[in-house]
């Protein structure tokens, strides 16, 4: 809760600082008030609160996920130093609209109420989508983020549709209540309630770009400018499956038999669609696209399992999944902006001119890959594990063979950084983005070496 | 703590090595190797060969999970220890003509494979095991990759997309047994020996396993990347994978297929057999048809490593003695016919064999050390191979007496292509490209005769090796039997 108040408390201060002539300031105060969020949120650890009426509280389960958005924030800014360079570009109000965002995030993984939950879908959004067509002379910003916002909105006006039905069939917005009345299941409301069940799962699934409401996620990538993009694609892709995995668990655990054959259907289509539409892709920039499509589908499967074993493996997914893509939007971004192009060629040759790129770059990818030595192994480990448990074999062995099928366009890159020959010149990376890129790699190292440092948290 | 120090050395001399600028990495290396040599013997020396695993390290890896870091080494694991640390700083020094684009990145690769193969080697736990043997797939992948020749790109990747997918399916196998094990979970390799599953869930579990390890070795018809990646790799890139690293699947399916799920397989021995045989055959038939000596070898591998498959699923003493000490005479011969061909290519500038001929007129040295590998490889009596073709072929005899029949024909035609092929590069008439063939150089006699060595010593007192991995090999068809 502390966190929420002194970001968005921040992120009106920042609105101030832009008013300086120097934007040169505005970073490292960012980054200041991030690190304070962290830190305040980090001493919740252990003591569960509640406020307002109980329609918000922290639990290890919240200051988990939010210490995992914080922290990709912190690594993803780093990388936004251009813009400080970049005349007429409006920072201070991405960086506001950034921590405003932020605080939507954390309502979604700490409510208790599904009122706080759609505030705080709807506030992280509406910063998304104005953040999307940031680049507002490029066309494909615009695109992006009028599709985002069209499409938003009316998934956003689904989720509430749903919300509304579920009240109607139980009389309450506390997840608590909704618990109850569901294993209850009295017939004559049970249809409403299956009903708005249903439309808010769909709303979600939009949310983290699940398949099949997925078909925004490429276009809105590839318009947005690659550091927002990175946001997008961990900040929010986290936050959302966060809420979904609260949602089921705690308002609907005890109807898992009725929401399972949709969840593992979306999972298996999710798996599928990710992995075989990013083969196809040639630009980096829609690999990750669909990649993080990909891995919405590989977090989903925690929630099919819906075991002990879940959150954590969700946990330390998010977080091995968070710090591999910021690397790769990182490095996509230095060489997009030097090369002038998104595509795989762009990166020929990296590793003759860039070795620390190409190596951090080659990191990030073994991990998205999910090979050892690295977070992202671990993360499917822990995710497998916990749908074994539940005998659901099948479900890992289409998992597997889209992990194998993942590995071909991973790879692609790093073939293109050691086996091709290179084209351009040696690019220049400011310091604090190679010492950012440096910690993303020692931790992914660091989680795929000792990761009992990682799971088991909550 | 020795096993410990075994795997890790070759990481922190890889780190080490990595910091050298210039030629100077090939020397830092081989020195790093030859020191990882005496650790190996000094395991050897210590080891007592009583069917115990010894050295032992077993430290809490993912403690509340109940995955501990087990490393240890017993009678099979020590054979395969000290091939591989018997074998890279060979594999070191015979590059030493060669010189590599980045050579500080190409010999720390090698010796962070070396950290991979030892993991897999002496690891106790599955997820253990499993994490080195990926860990050892990696800089494979980037040695045959960014220094190999023609269509590199194509054929690594071919080659990493398939082993891959198979260890995924192993990983699922391990995650699958670690939660049938009793009380808070297991993945230590005495814990999945208890399990008693039954036969319609072993069924299954054994094609998980078997595909990954089939992969590796590789049987047919999970062979396909295996002449290819062969040929493309650079010299010493093959030598790690067809002496070193193809064992990680006859190990891997000694240690963690056969004791695991004893019942699944012995419900597809025969099916297991069967495709082993082909491979045998099959191999051996394209071997006779090629013209490029690597590729030549790289077939006569697939038909070689098919007889230690079939002896690994006969599940009988004979079977599985004669593919532990198989796997050492096939790791040491098929290093030095590689070496060799690596040798006459730098000479000539190519392996057709039909472009050369009389290279025996100049080269003594070089034509004896060719010709006991050689010999070797066909299984002639006193040296290595026989020792292990006959321990094999008598396995496979007492399983099925018709399969051991059929397998035996590998020695045939083993001689048949491995003969005329030594006949058509080194008798005959000399021409313009094997006119100048010099001997060997010092550093080539170094490499070759340490591998002369072991063929004659294998062949003449097999039982150094053999006495070994009998206690530890005794003690597995017990959990098999059980």
């Amino acid at each position: 809760m502390t966190s929420i108040i002194l970001l968005s408390i921040f992120g009106i201060l920042n609105l101030f600082v832009g008013f300086m002539k120097s934007k040169k300031v505005l970073m490292p105060v960012v980054l200041l008030f991030l690190a304070v969020a962290l830190g305040v949120t980090l001493l919740d650890w252990n003591q569960p609160q509640s406020y307002f009426s109980n329609m918000l509280a922290t639990d290890n389960f919240s200051v988990g996920f939010t210490a995992v958005m914080v922290l990709s924030t912190l690594f993803i800014l780093p990388f936004s130093r251009s813009y400080v360079v970049a005349e007429n570009s409006n920072l201070a109000e991405y960086y506001s609209l950034l921590l405003f965002s932020l605080v939507g995030g954390i309502m979604m993984v700490s409510y208790e109420n599904l009122l706080i939950l759609f505030v705080g879908i709807e506030i992280m959004s509406i910063s998304m989508y104005i953040i999307a067509g940031s680049d507002k002379r490029n066309i494909l910003s615009n695109e992006a983020s009028m599709k985002y916002f069209l499409m938003g909105s009316f998934f956003t006006g689904i989720i509430l549709f749903g919300v509304a039905l579920l009240y109607g069939a139980t009389g309450a917005f506390y997840l608590t209540d909704i618990a109850a009345a569901a294993t209850r299941m009295d017939p004559g409301t049970a249809p409403m309630l299956l009903m708005g069940l249903l439309l808010v799962l769909i709303g979600i699934t939009f949310k983290i770009g699940a398949a099949p409401f997925h078909f925004w996620t490429p276009d809105v990538y590839e318009g947005t400018p690659t550091v927002f993009t990175s946001y997008m694609s961990t900040v929010v892709k986290t936050a959302g499956i966060a809420a979904f995995y609260k949602l089921m668990s705690a308002a609907f655990g005890g109807v898992y038999a009725e929401w399972f054959p949709t969840v593992v259907a979306i999972t298996v289509l999710t798996l599928l669609i990710g992995n075989i539409g990013a083969v196809a892709q040639t630009s980096m920039k829609r690999m990750l696209a669909y990649s993080s499509i990909s891995h919405a589908g590989y977090l989903m499967i925690a929630l099919t399992a819906f075991n002990d074993r879940s959150e954590n493996a969700l946990l330390f997914y998010s977080l091995a999944y968070a710090i591999a893509t910021i690397a790769a939007f990182g490095i996509l971004k230095y060489v997009g902006d030097a090369r002038k192009s998104d595509d795989y060629t762009a990166f020929n040759g990296l590793g003759k001119t860039n070795p620390l790129l190409a190596f951090v770059m080659t990191v990030a990818m073994l991990s998205l890959a999910g090979i050892p030595l690295t977070g992202g192994f671990f993360g499917k480990l822990f995710l497998f594990s916990a749908a074994l448990e539940q005998d659901m074999i099948w479900l890992i062995i289409v998992a597997v063979l889209m992990s194998a099928v993942g590995i071909y366009y991973y790879f692609r890159v790093i073939i293109a950084m050691y086996m091709r020959d290179a084209e351009g010149e040696r690019i220049a990376v400011d310091p604090l983005a190679t010492f950012t890129l440096i910690s993303l790699v020692v931790l992914t190292v660091l989680m795929g070496v000792v990761p009992s440092l990682f799971n088991n948290l909550l | 703590m020795l096993t410990a120090l075994i795997i890790l050395w070759p990481a922190l001399a890889a780190l080490l090595v990595l910091l050298v600028k210039g030629p100077g990495a090939r020397k830092i290396a081989f020195g790093a190797a030859l020191v990882e040599l005496v650790l190996g013997v000094w395991a050897w020396i210590n080891f007592v060969p009583n069917g115990s695993t010894q050295f032992l390290l077993n430290e809490p890896w993912i403690a509340n999970a109940g995955i501990m870091f087990k490393v240890g080494i017993d009678g099979i694991s020590l054979l395969m220890v000290l091939l591989t640390v018997f074998l890279v700083p060979l594999i070191i020094l015979s590059t030493a003509k060669h010189t590599y684009e980045k050579p500080s990145s190409f010999y720390a690769l090698i010796l962070f494979m070396q950290t991979g193969l030892l993991g897999v080697f002496t690891a106790l736990d599955a997820f253990v095991f499993y994490f080195f043997w990926e860990v050892a797939l990696i800089p494979i992948y980037f040695i045959a990759g960014i220094w190999g020749g023609e269509n590199r790109v194509r054929v690594t990747f071919k080659f990493f997309i398939y082993t891959v997918f198979g260890s995924l399916f192993m990983l699922a196998a391990f995650v699958y047994l670690y939660f049938q094990t009793p009380g808070t979970h297991s993945s230590e390799e005495v814990a999945f020996y208890q399990l008693v599953l039954d036969a319609g869930t072993q069924s299954w579990l054994f094609w998980f396993l078997f595909i990954a390890f089939a992969i590796k070795m590789p049987v047919f018809p999970f062979h396909t990347w295996q002449p290819d990646t062969y040929t493309t790799a650079p010299a010493a890139g093959t030598m790690l994978l067809s002496g070193i690293m193809l064992k990680m699947g006859i190990y891997g399916a000694l240690r963690w297929l056969l004791p695991v799920v004893p019942l699944g397989v012995s419900q597809w021995a025969d099916v297991a057999l069967v495709l082993a045989i082909i491979g045998i055959i099959y191999g051996a038939i394209i071997a006779i048809r090629q013209q490029d000596m690597k590729r030549l070898v790289a077939f006569s591998s697939i038909s070689h490593v098919g007889l230690i498959a079939a002896g690994l699923f006969t599940l009988n003493h004979h079977g599985l003695q004669g593919a532990m000490i198989q796997m050492l005479s096939h790791g040491v011969n098929v290093v030095g016919m590689f070496f060799i061909i690596d040798i006459i290519q730098s000479r000539t500038g190519t392996r057709e064999i039909a472009a050369m001929g009389g290279i025996t007129q100049n080269t003594p040295f070089l034509s004896v050390t060719f010709l006991v590998l050689l010999l070797g490889t066909v299984a002639l009596p006193l040296t290595n191979g026989f020792v292990g073709e006959f321990l094999l072929l008598m396995g496979v005899y007492q399983y099925n007496a018709w399969m051991g029949a059929v397998a035996g024909l590998t020695i045939i035609l083993g001689a048949v292509y491995m003969l005329r092929m030594f006949q058509r590069v080194m008798f005959g008439e000399k021409n313009e490209i094997t006119q100048g063939f010099t001997d060997l150089t010092f550093n080539e006699k170094a490499v070759l005769v340490p591998l002369v060595v072991m063929v004659f010593w294998i062949g003449l007192h097999p039982n150094t090796f053999l006495m070994i991995s009998e206690p530890a090999v005794l003690k597995l068809l017990d959990v098999i039997k059980r």
